[in-house]
């Protein structure tokens, strides 16, 4: 393993964080904030309690997946199209490093940018609502899985993208409604039996479902089934970062 | 000195056909010694970068095999690659990175511990120092050339790959540059370089190779190539101005200028006898005086040009 140079292009990556701190960190906690200002007070103050817990604090979870899921796969895309728009993708082509140390190292960055995003999202809601942690173990692990899975999934989507355009098209027209349809304001027992199947194909419901319930104890599906189907997410994505590798796709001619 | 010195890249049968079907490479083999300069020639899509991307790494083979002192790049490749840097042809750097943290992550990159000490050499040497916390964006063009030698040299390379090191620098500038070559190879390090500039191969190369169209059609030691394509010419002034050339002197391959003041005479540099003797004895028969003379040698360009002429 070059370990040495997997060192060297997380800590650029992270670098690059601390240079755009405002985009990276400030701008989702201010968005995040204005959600639970809208829907914590403004009208989550009038919606009854679901199942004991207030609206407000209900939200939480679902927040965080929301700013976790986004943040991953724009941060992973973008650590690896950005060299690959600027021409310096020959440096690491050409370096003795093998795919997999590079994709070790930028999922990790990306992976940890969104783990501190959750976190401090975390800590900014506590300041708005009243949040309890029931298992604190679990409530880690699915942070933590879901960072990682998604920050592949960016890292694909950063391969595969060929303009800016495209990095932008799959955070804004699958993650985003994904997440906004997948219980995060909602629990998905209240919709109509027909829509609730329906939204079992939505792969967000059971990253939302699992990480509300370690939070409240409160969830829409099994939490083994919630894990489960994280890590089969984590393993598909793995297995198209592996056949990427293999073939070189859109990283060699 | 040079032809002693043992294959530190041999290649093998390489070939590179592109998913369009364009042939870039065909069956080119080729060593280059251990601390030479070798230059190779070409014209625009001749393939000279494509092989420079393969042996790096930036760019799959089709067939054929490239070792790295002793390293196959694909089955050993972190070995291979170790021992090469890079400097490419565009200006490719992160805009917003500083300099000192740019070159540093290079050497990163490479699997070298960091070296503050190291990095500030390089640094020096290329004239950078004072500008080691600056942001890329801020640099000249040229200062961006130099920055790039200086990631590619951060990991302390045996070989160095300079794809067209002075397009679009100052004449200034690429002197400095050949400096930093020759300075280069006196520590050891093996240099391959593209260049469009024939003057400057015939500056620094040892040994020129020639590609075009995907073959390698020359490869010889510069002063032999020189040696054994190269013609030289005489050029006579004359006292009086001629009509045309005299009968008696047919025999010679001259030229005579369109005023009739010149009379130019090309001969063979390897010939066992240049000529030269015999052509003033029949000038000074047939009662031409000539006033001055000199003589010119063909260049490297002439050279290459007319090699790739033949090559079409």
């Amino acid at each position: 393993m070059n370990l040495q140079a997997m060192r060297a292009i997380y800590l650029f990556e992270m670098a690059r964080t601390r240079r755009t701190l405002l985009q990276s960190i400030v701008s989702p906690v201010i968005s995040t904030s204005l959600y639970f200002v809208v829907f914590g007070a403004a009208i989550g103050s009038r919606i009854p309690e679901i199942d004991g817990i207030s609206y407000g604090a209900f939200i939480v979870p679902g927040l965080i997946m929301l700013s976790l899921l986004t943040q991953s796969v724009s941060n992973a895309s973008f650590g690896i199209y950005f060299p690959k728009f600027t021409g310096t993708i020959y440096e690491l082509l050409s370096a003795p490093v093998s795919y997999l140390e590079i994709a070790a190292s930028y999922v990790g960055a990306a992976a940890s940018k969104s783990i501190v995003l959750g976190l401090v999202i975390l800590a900014t809601a506590g300041l708005f609502v009243p949040i309890q942690v029931a298992h604190p173990f679990w409530m880690l692990l699915f942070l933590v899985l879901t960072a990682v899975t998604f920050s592949l999934f960016g890292f694909i989507i950063g391969i595969w993208a060929d303009n800016f355009e495209k990095l932008q098209l799959v955070p804004l027209l699958i993650i985003t409604p994904l997440t906004f349809l997948g219980g995060s304001f909602y629990s998905i027992h209240i919709l109509p039996p027909i829509w609730q199947t329906i939204t079992l194909f939505n792969p967000v419901v059971y990253l939302v479902s699992g990480f509300r319930w370690s939070f409240y104890d409160l969830a829409d599906v099994s939490v083994g089934i919630s894990l489960v189907m994280t890590l089969l997410f984590l393993a598909i994505f793995l297995a198209i970062v592996a056949w990427i590798f293999k073939t070189g796709y859109r990283l060699k001619t | 000195m040079v032809a002693l010195m043992p294959t530190i890249i041999a290649i093998d049968g390489l070939c590179k056909t592109y998913a369009t079907g364009f042939q870039a490479l065909k069956e080119i083999s080729l060593d280059i010694r251990r601390g030479e300069i070798f230059a190779l020639l070409g014209p625009n899509g001749a393939g000279k970068t494509t092989l420079i991307s393969i042996i790096c790494g930036i760019v799959t083979a089709s067939a054929g095999t490239v070792r790295v002192d002793g390293h196959d790049i694909v089955t050993d490749y972190r070995a291979a690659r170790a021992k090469i840097g890079l400097v490419p042809q565009e200006l490719t750097t992160d805009a917003f990175e500083s300099v000192w943290a740019t070159v540093s992550f290079s050497r990163g990159l490479f699997g070298k511990r960091a070296n503050p000490a190291y990095i500030e050499k390089i640094l020096r040497d290329l004239s950078l120092w004072d500008k080691k916390d600056n942001k890329i964006i801020t640099l000249s063009g040229g200062m961006k050339r130099r920055l790039l030698i200086a990631k590619a040299l951060s990991h302390e390379p045996q070989i160095l790959f300079l794809d067209e090191p002075t397009a679009g620098v100052d004449v200034n500038l690429r002197r400095d540059m050949w400096q930093l070559v020759r300075s280069l190879k006196a520590t050891g390090v093996t240099i391959i370089l593209t260049t469009h500039y024939i003057d400057e191969a015939e500056e620094m190369a040892e040994r020129i190779g020639v590609i075009s169209k995907g073959e390698i059609i020359l490869v010889e030691d510069k002063v032999e190539l020189m040696r054994k394509l190269g013609r030289k010419q005489m050029t006579l002034q004359l006292q009086n101005p001629l009509a045309c050339i005299p009968p008696g002197l047919d025999a010679y391959p001259l030229e005579l200028s369109s005023d009739g003041s010149e009379l130019t005479y090309t001969y063979d540099t390897q010939g066992e006898r240049t000529g030269i003797i015999a052509l003033l004895r029949d000038l000074n028969d047939a009662a031409i005086v000539f006033k001055d003379l000199h003589t010119t040698q063909s260049s490297l360009e002439d050279i290459f040009v007319s090699l790739v002429k033949e090559a079409k």
